[in-house]
């Protein structure tokens, strides 16, 4: 990719658990050497189930957490080593929405205390207007600003999380699961007024979800990740699978129609703990196609146009 | 009929959060109950085992199980034995400092009384039935050593372990993986099929209710918009709002921006607007039905889609 927006480079990050004064901590790899690309204007998604590394993937893009090995470059600038001066001037251009409206807003602060305070951040007060016309372009009301978080329904606060976001005119933001704890017709909804604002305002965004579907209906490419790994972009949003989890994953998800009811060749089993990786590909032991290569050795992620990390690709 | 309801409603202090639902469940069927969280999906739930008591609640309208009505007390009697739930939450509805495979047997000395022995044999034997690996091992687990899914299972175990006839189901997947709620719906819904039981599945999942459901309820705001078989439900919605539902799922082939949600959000009780409670999101609505309630049937709309031709 010519000149991506954003670039992560062979991103780890290892995590402790546990320890004390007779056993040592145990680690595990929560991300193991994800490298990807965004264009500009892009939305790229990241689907997989919990654990799978992609909320951690969402905090080290935005430097929020240090990588134990790689880095992450931002229109050229390598995030990973900018002073914190440096770092503070370029995170203007980048922001986060969050999962859990209810959490990620603080509870005695007013909207307007929400979304000046992004400004307070960078040393600045917000001009004239600007809180009004943030509130606008989210669908808020202008006399919501004087709301405080517990008066909003959650739709309402996961709008303010996005105001938020778009606080300071960032290029590039991360959506980590922003509608998973919304009804599917309050879903629906912010999703569509993140393609509004997509188009309007030039955006590039990295869309992270457990959704497939979701995914497939609102991204550009989509990087499947499992135990911490990427083992597929799909170049297209339609493109069809040729990872078996990917195949898996689409499989169980159940179309809302109940002419297409299928037995499911639902997976067997469930991820095993990060702590303990078995050798070889991370998926062989509920993989239906697995063979001794698998057990035995990692598949790396092919260069081609449709990268896959998988010894048997469908 | 294994579950009958009419008329059923929620008197919580001076507000009427539930009123006027009406639906029947026979053996062997799967009954979906959805919509919107606030609509009273759960509330529901609770009425039909008699557990408003825990709300503040009292129930308006009848249950009958199996053709008798059923008192509060009456329920009582029923639930844990006749009437099982499987709630949401496994991690809230597992004892954390006792073994799994106990409290599932405990289920099946009480309402079976059955001995220990014969209860713990039981126990392994509904685990295996629920593809759980190693039963016996699992079984002497804590549940903080069990994964999401598997602590699921073990709910749905001791909700099977007394036996009982009718299983209300409280969006039993929702806090689990979608490889996992694959699992564990089919289950579910083996289980009904080969045993008879009845289940009621509360779910805000039109994925899942497509899958696996029989009939389908929807609500919204503490009534019955409409009550339909599911094919013809996704295949001609009458209400608005049960198409609208329908139209929030993205499917294969979607055009960008086509999902476009509905717009404002479902009433608190207090705030229930009169006539038709969705006329203020509905694309539909005119003068009618911002005063007048629509009649009840099938579909509760003064002005209900049209059916498609062919």
């Amino acid at each position: 990719m010519a000149d991506p927006l954003v670039e992560a480079r062979d991103l780890m990050r290892r995590f402790a658990s546990g320890g004390g004064l007779l056993t040592r901590p145990r680690t595990m790899l929560a991300v193991r050497g994800v490298s990807l690309q965004i264009a500009r204007g892009e939305v790229l998604g990241v689907v997989g189930e919990s654990g799978c590394g992609k909320s951690t993937l969402a905090r080290l893009m935005l430097r929020l957490i240090e990588p134990s090995a790689g880095s992450v470059h931002f229109d050229g600038a390598e995030v990973t080593r900018l002073a914190p001066r440096a770092l503070r001037r370029l995170r203007r251009r980048m922001a986060m929405v969050f999962q859990d409206p209810y959490s990620s807003l603080d509870p005695r602060f007013t909207l307007a205390d929400v979304l000046a305070e992004p400004f307070a951040v960078q040393g600045e007060r917000p001009a004239p207007g600007r809180i009004e016309a943030l509130l606008a372009q989210v669908g808020l009301a202008a006399p919501m600003a004087a709301a405080y978080p517990h008066q909003l329904s959650g739709g309402q606060r996961q709008r303010a999380g996005i105001a938020r976001a778009l606080a300071l005119s960032p290029d590039f933001i991360v959506l980590d699961e922003p509608t998973a704890s919304l009804d599917v017709s309050i879903q629906a909804q912010i999703i569509g007024l993140l393609s509004d604002l997509r188009r309007d305002l030039g955006l590039t965004y990295l869309f992270i979800s457990h959704d497939l579907g979701l995914v497939r209906y609102f991204c550009d490419r989509i990087v499947v990740m499992y135990l911490g790994a990427v083992v597929e972009v799909l170049p297209r949003p339609d493109a069809a699978p040729r990872h078996p989890y990917t195949s898996a994953l689409m499989d169980s998800t159940f179309a809302p129609d109940p002419a297409r009811r299928r037995t499911l060749t639902a997976l067997a089993g469930e991820i095993p703990s990060p702590f303990d990786l078995p050798p070889g590909c991370a998926f062989a032991a509920r993989c239906p196609r697995a063979s001794d290569l698998c057990r035995r050795e990692t598949p790396a992620l092919s260069g081609d146009a449709h990268p896959t990390a998988c010894h048997h690709p469908l | 009929m294994l579950l009958s309801v009419e008329n059923l409603g929620v008197k919580i202090g001076a507000v009427q959060p539930l009123e006027g639902i009406g639906f029947a469940l026979d053996r062997g069927e799967i009954l979906g109950l959805v919509g919107e969280s606030g609509s009273g999906k759960s509330l529901t739930a609770l009425a039909c085992m008699g557990l408003l008591g825990l709300i503040g609640g009292q129930r308006l309208g009848t249950v009958a199980f199996d053709g008798v009505v059923q008192d509060e007390a009456g329920l009582a009697r029923l639930r844990g034995r006749k009437i099982a739930l499987i709630t949401q939450n496994p991690m809230t509805a597992l004892d954390p400092v006792q073994r799994v495979g106990e409290q599932i047997a405990v289920v099946a000395r009480l309402h079976l009384g059955t001995t220990p022995a014969a209860a713990r044999a039981r126990t392994l034997d509904l685990m295996t039935q629920l593809r759980i690996p190693e039963a016996a091992a699992v079984a002497d687990s804590y549940p903080h050593q069990l994964s999401g899914g598997m602590k699921q299972r073990i709910v749905i175990a001791m909700a099977l372990a007394g036996e009982p006839e009718l299983i209300i189901a409280d969006e039993p997947t929702t806090a689990l993986d979608v490889t996992v709620q694959a699992q564990i719906v089919q289950i579910l819904g083996q289980l009904v099929r080969q045993r008879g039981l009845g289940l009621v599945l509360i779910t805000h999942d039109m994925g899942v209710v497509a899958q696996v459901c029989d009939r389908v309820a929807v609500l919204y705001a503490g009534r019955l918009a409409e009550t339909r078989e599911v094919g013809d439900l996704f295949s001609a919605p009458r209400h608005p709002y049960s198409a609208a539902l329908i139209a929030c799922i993205p499917r294969e082939g979607m055009a960008p921006g086509s999902l476009t949600g509905i717009p404002g959000a479902v009433p608190s009780v207090a705030l229930y607007p009169p006539g038709c409670r969705f006329h203020p999101r509905c694309p539909r609505a005119d003068a009618l039905c911002a005063t007048t309630p629509p009649p009840q049937g099938a579909f509760a709309c003064h002005h209900p889609l049209e059916v498609p031709h062919g």
